[in-house]
């Protein structure tokens, strides 16, 4: 515990790094991936076509994003730049098709009955069909949240600074407490940040909490489903 | 698109194919350390996964367990485990089993909970054994699920061996971590691309098997895509 004491503020710094990297990343994914998503629900025929061609993001490991993406954006190597526009690839990954999965998922009567009453498209996209779906997005931003926290970690070891140079630092200078605290750090840190997701949520959409149940369960298949994002380095 | 190209240079140059650091002997590697961890994990996750499908008993643990070890930052993890058993392909080796694990399991029981309760029912009233319900039934019907999971933790694996010469352990992550010692960007682009490729592959090989894998009784029009997505869906 001594080392975590006299390090107190490199701990502080490293998880102000980190989040400077995962919250831009994070935000950016959903102000990206769901008017996306909403697109690419319109084009009837070559949908499928696209989300396989997104989805296959995900099979890109990290560590190799990471380092091609210097050579396509002409940053440097070590530019927090590349992990940001990395990780926010990967939550565009996952959220362009759940959003095409829960507008797909609201009741078709609803939208006609919306229609039927005199909502222009875009009224109706705004205060019914966005609002029915947000309880699926939120369940697939906290999932982006998480895996994203994890994944800045992996920057580390080409010198980008996060809380995954307590890990390369500790591992050099043999230093298990250092290791111990960046664990435990990055894992606080995403159930904060995936705590203010669903704060967000409960605030933006206070309805919510009646249709909690199938929420939970969307979140619970979401969260398995995004297990080759949120290991996969 | 200049760095692309030296990249590519790299990869094309014949002196970088041979020898103990040639890029044969790397692939050779990075794949000989996957398909051993993938074997591991599948003979600890399998038999687990079928038991928790069958009987329906410790379905939770395994959930609850799949979730914190996907939580683990993977870096944090390997760092952690090398400082315990020293550096070379053990701590690797060990991290990467661990990591494979969730997704098999999770496949294998996934695929026996899949299966219609009333063909089980069916089956036992005919007088199957429990074993030969798990055998002929659950077993070749789960198998879809179940190459899904494999799937998974494949790709995972071949992605996150990069990271096993980071310990000393090796693969393809040798191109990456010697080219950034060296500032050598070329080779750690070329060591990337390399990944990248071999990761495709897996999907691909992985995607094949599941495709094949649907009794020739049960096909229908479903993709191996949505098969996938289900797998996972526990």
């Amino acid at each position: 515990m001594n080392w975590v004491r006299d390090n107190a503020d490199l701990i502080v710094e490293r998880t102000l790094q980190h989040a400077t990297i995962a919250v831009p990343a994070i935000v950016l994914c959903l102000v990206i991936a769901v008017p996306l998503g909403c697109g690419v629900r319109r084009l009837r025929g070559s949908r499928g076509v696209i989300l396989a061609a997104v989805g296959l993001l995900y099979a890109i490991p990290s560590l190799p994003l990471f380092i091609a993406l210097p050579a396509l954006l002409g940053t440097g190597l070590r530019d927090p730049i590349n992990v940001v526009v990395a990780l926010t690839l990967y939550g565009i990954a996952l959220m362009v098709r759940v959003t095409v999965d829960a507008l797909d998922g609201i009741d078709h009567d609803v939208v006609m009955a919306a229609t039927a009453v005199g909502f222009s498209p875009w009224a109706r996209f705004w205060r019914v069909q966005l609002p029915l779906a947000g309880p699926v997005l939120v369940s697939g931003m906290r999932v982006v949240a998480v895996s994203t926290v994890s994944l800045t970690t992996v920057g580390a070891v080409l010198g980008v600074k996060s809380l995954g140079l307590l890990f390369t630092d500790g591992i050099q200078r043999n230093i298990p407490e250092e290791i111990i605290s960046g664990i435990v750090m990055t894992m606080a840190l995403a159930i904060a940040i995936d705590m203010c997701v669903v704060l967000a949520g409960r605030l933006l959409l206070p309805w919510a909490t009646t249709t909690r149940r199938t929420t939970k369960a969307a979140g619970r298949r979401l969260r398995t489903e995004a297990s080759s994002l949120a290991g996969a380095p | 698109m200049r760095l692309i190209g030296d990249a590519i240079e790299w990869l094309t140059d014949s002196s970088h194919y041979g020898g103990p650091n040639g890029i044969v002997h790397r692939v050779v590697e990075h794949l000989w350390i996957s398909v051993v961890v993938v074997v591991i994990a599948a003979a600890i996750a399998i038999p687990i996964g079928f038991v928790i499908g069958h009987t329906g008993h410790g379905r939770g643990l395994a959930v609850t367990l799949a979730g914190a070890v996907r939580a683990l930052p993977t870096l944090g993890f390997l760092s952690i485990i090398a400082l315990s058993l020293g550096f070379g392909l053990s701590a690797p080796l060990f991290a990467l089993v661990v990591w494979a694990i969730p997704s098999i399991l999770t496949g294998a029981y996934a695929g026996f909970e899949a299966v219609d309760r009333i063909t089980i029912d069916s089956a036992r009233a005919l007088g199957m054994t429990e074993m030969q319900i798990v055998g002929k039934i659950e077993i070749p019907l789960g198998l879809v699920l179940l190459i899904g999971g494999l799937r998974s933790a494949a790709l995972q694996v071949v992605a996150t061996a990069t990271l096993a010469d980071y310990v000393g352990g090796g693969g393809l992550g040798r191109f990456i971590f010697s080219g950034l010692k060296t500032n050598d960007y070329p080779q750690m682009l070329a060591g990337a691309l390399l990944v990248i490729a071999l990761a495709l592959v897996s999907e691909a090989v992985f995607g094949l098997a599941q495709r094949l894998a649907v009794p020739i009784g049960v096909r229908t029009t479903q993709s191996p895509a949505e098969l996938t997505a289900s797998s996972v869906s526990n």
